[in-house]
């Protein structure tokens, strides 16, 4: 993992105490509400229904053992003993006072962490894949890369109040598990034919109100120049980007008003008087950025040990644990371990200080000490031996995390929603819920297959529910809850964004609308179809018939 | 005559910024006034303008194309960038095109909703003179270029890159 130095400590310390000195003097009237507000959510600090909510950013969703102790620590003394990741690997928390929060933020300076830009309209925290550096089919690791442009994003004079919040992701391997098509601006790496590493460029790509896919503004931008030309691309954005309506502010209504080639001449233009400059990457900086992320002391492991082989034979539930709930590893002998935070009751992502003391415990006892964040709400531990998986289940069952439903319909992308967000709808959690307990038997859940299921509390997407196979959104109508049903959308090297079936529902009737959309998909299914290959081959009209016939 | 921060100091000032009024007039000056000027105003007769007795500067509004100023930046003991709001950052964009890619080397000057939370921001893209908005003190807009002692980018103040200088002391210490 990235180590700060002297110089890294500096630069949060003095965030610290210019954010202390800021809220002091809004506190004191020297800073009206209209000035206070731009600066406080730069800082990840929201002003929400019950309390202010508070962001805190985990840059490209890596935690070390000690930082989760210290998120629990912080969960215990300023909230109310629990946290709740979001879908861009960050955490929040939904209790804390505003004089505390330069207390807590001074706490997260002494483990390596803070809360810049995790709101507001400036570059947000760069995501990336969960499994990078563990995931087999890596072409290059991306951590390097996501640790530079984390400090280049990083109070950058010129981009702190850009016309709307601006997100990058990066994937550094073939299948883009990041999400790379809807971010402002992605990243996917690509090997030229001469065996040179780079990055495809993908612009104007995002969910809230108007969800896109991203354009391919340049093919191939060899790794050295990622920084200048995202300055380019911030700059023409800065100053081009529209100022007078927050809801036609993201990059993305630029690139379609420019069309995407108007937009990328713009940006090359601008780049031949940044490229080859002082910013550009020479290999000793990436091999210092690249130090951090060496791969950890495996052992040398054959895979399938006994003791784990038999387990799996002997125990059927741990059997479909391991199937549903672990990854594949570049180390023989190693797995990953994904931690659900969908267990049904349980407001998705989120997690108590307990839970997190355990996972960091276990980090430790059984992997070098390192957790992930999942954009899709769930935890990580990346390096788990076989041998250890049946203990590792185990134990992770004692704390609620062992709900075998990774990918399944049940591992629910959710915002916080109503209950805790002003600007949200609608209620999320209790309809989350509910769907969950619809399909709470196991063997009919696992049948089902894979199914993303993303779910946001309002147009501002959230839970990414555009890219979900089946989503929710949440919409007001005369001030009564409702819910919309999209089918169709898909994330990854075949981003989609998905089709509302047609008028929303009632609250109630969320679960039975599912359970029809599911058995209509197990009729139709063709040899072992998934869902979202079965709503592409025969349509959304079998679908729009079913729900909403008459007779049933 | 009025106060403003110009490198890191409290200074007295003569220069007059001109703003039109709301039909576009812009207010009467004495001819050996000291004057800066919105850029549309200029474009229209620069030569009237350059005739004057006394200094003529030229202020840019965000949405203003500092390229279009490339040829006659020489002719300007000083150029300004207006902030109509603090939370508008094209002019920080602005501010490191004129220094770096048109290499202007003169008096940059901030107008506007500027102080003490955006004066490090403005001095690293270029600014060095800054009228700061009435109602705040100068002397607390000055305790913000104290704000930061390192930044991570290369900036026209500082280009070469944390990560660079870094890797060069990295290696001497090697």
């Amino acid at each position: 993992m990235y180590r700060y130095d002297e110089v890294d400590y500096r630069i949060v310390r003095e965030r610290v105490e210019q954010f202390r000195d800021q809220t002091r003097r809004f506190l004191a009237g020297e800073l009206s509400e209209d000035e206070f507000r731009p600066l406080r959510l730069m800082n990840g600090l929201y002003i929400q229904r019950h309390a202010p909510m508070f962001r805190i950013a985990i840059p490209y969703g890596h935690l070390a053992s000690r930082q989760l102790r210290r998120l629990a620590h912080i969960a215990r003394t300023y909230d109310k003993g629990y946290g709740h990741f979001t879908t861009r690997q960050n955490m929040q928390f939904n209790w804390p006072a505003l004089e505390r929060v330069p207390d807590i933020l001074s706490e997260l300076a002494d483990v390596e962490m803070h809360s810049i830009q995790t709101s507001g309209n400036c570059v947000r925290n760069t995501t990336t894949d969960a499994f990078a550096g563990v995931a087999a089919d890596e072409l290059i690791d991306p951590r390097p890369y996501c640790e530079i442009i984390r400090q280049w994003s990083t109070l950058h004079p010129e981009f702190a109040f850009l016309p709307r919040k601006f997100k990058i992701a990066v994937s550094g391997s073939v299948d883009d598990r990041a999400a790379t098509l809807v971010h402002d601006v992605g990243l996917h790496v690509v090997r030229a034919a001469d065996g040179e590493i780079g990055f495809k460029v993908i612009v104007g790509g995002g969910l809230g109100r108007t969800p896109i896919v991203g354009e391919v503004i340049r093919e191939f931008l060899p790794t050295r120049h990622i920084l200048t030309y995202l300055d380019a691309i911030l700059r023409v954005y800065n100053r081009y980007g529209r100022r007078d309506n927050k809801f036609k502010a993201r990059i993305k209504i630029l690139v379609k008003a420019l069309t995407p080639q108007g937009f990328a001449a713009k940006v090359e233009d601008e780049w031949l008087h940044l490229k080859d400059g002082a910013a550009t990457l020479r290999d000793e900086d990436v091999a210092h950025y690249a130090s951090f992320f060496g791969a950890p002391a495996y052992e040398t492991l054959s895979p399938n040990p006994e003791a784990f082989t038999a387990k799996l034979a002997e125990d059927r539930a741990f059997a479909r644990w391991v199937e549903q709930n672990t990854r594949t590893h570049r180390q023989p002998g190693y797995r990953s371990v994904v931690l659900s935070l969908k267990k049904t009751g349980v407001p998705p992502g989120d997690i108590t200080a307990e839970q997190m003391e355990a996972v960091a415990d276990w980090s430790e006892r059984f992997g070098f000490g390192e957790v992930r964040v999942a954009h899709e709400q769930n935890v990580i531990l990346p390096d788990i031996k076989e041998s250890d998986l049946y203990e590792v289940w185990q134990l992770a069952r004692s704390q609620g995390f062992a709900t075998p439903n990774i990918g399944l319909l049940t591992d629910i992308i959710c915002c916080p929603g109503g209950d805790f967000c002003s600007l949200a709808n609608a209620r999320s959690i209790p309809v989350a819920e509910a769907i969950q307990r619809k399909f709470d038997d196991l063997d009919y859940l696992h049948d089902l297959g894979e199914i993303d299921c993303n779910f946001s509390g309002c147009m501002n997407a959230c839970g990414h529910h555009h890219i979900g196979n089946i989503g929710i959104l949440g919409v007001d109508k005369n001030g009564e809850e409702w819910y919309q049903i999209t089918l169709g959308g898909s994330q990854g090297n075949h981003t989609a964004i998905g089709k509302v079936i047609g008028p929303s529902f009632a609250q109630a009737d969320v679960p039975l609308a599912f359970e029809k959309i599911m058995n209509l998909y197990v009729e139709q299914r063709q040899d072992g179809e998934r869902f979202i290959e079965t709503v592409r081959r025969i349509g959304l009209e079998p679908f729009k018939e079913r729900v909403y016939a008459k007779h049933h | 005559m009025r106060s403003i921060i110009k490198d890191g100091q409290v200074v007295t000032d003569s220069w007059a910024v001109l703003r039109p009024d709301e039909n576009g007039k812009l207010p009467e000056v004495a001819p050996e006034r000291d004057v800066i000027v919105p850029f549309s105003a200029w474009k229209a007769e620069p030569s009237a303008w350059q005739n004057r007795a006394g200094q003529v500067a030229v202020w840019l509004a965000p949405d203003d194309e500092p390229g279009e100023l490339a040829g006659h930046l020489t002719s300007f003991p000083l150029l300004a960038v207006d902030f109509p709001a603090f939370t508008d950052g094209r002019g920080y964009s602005i501010g490191r095109l004129l220094r770096e890619r048109y290499h202007y080397r003169g008096e940059l000057r901030a107008l506007g909703d500027v102080w003490q939370d955006l004066v490090h921001y403005l001095w690293q893209v270029g600014f060095n003179s800054f009228e700061i908005k009435e109602g705040k003190a100068l002397e607390d807009a000055l305790k913000g270029f104290g704000t930061f002692s390192e930044r991570y980018h290369s900036t026209w103040r500082e280009p070469e890159p944390l990560f660079r200088r870094r890797n060069t002391n990295h290696k001497s210490v090697a």
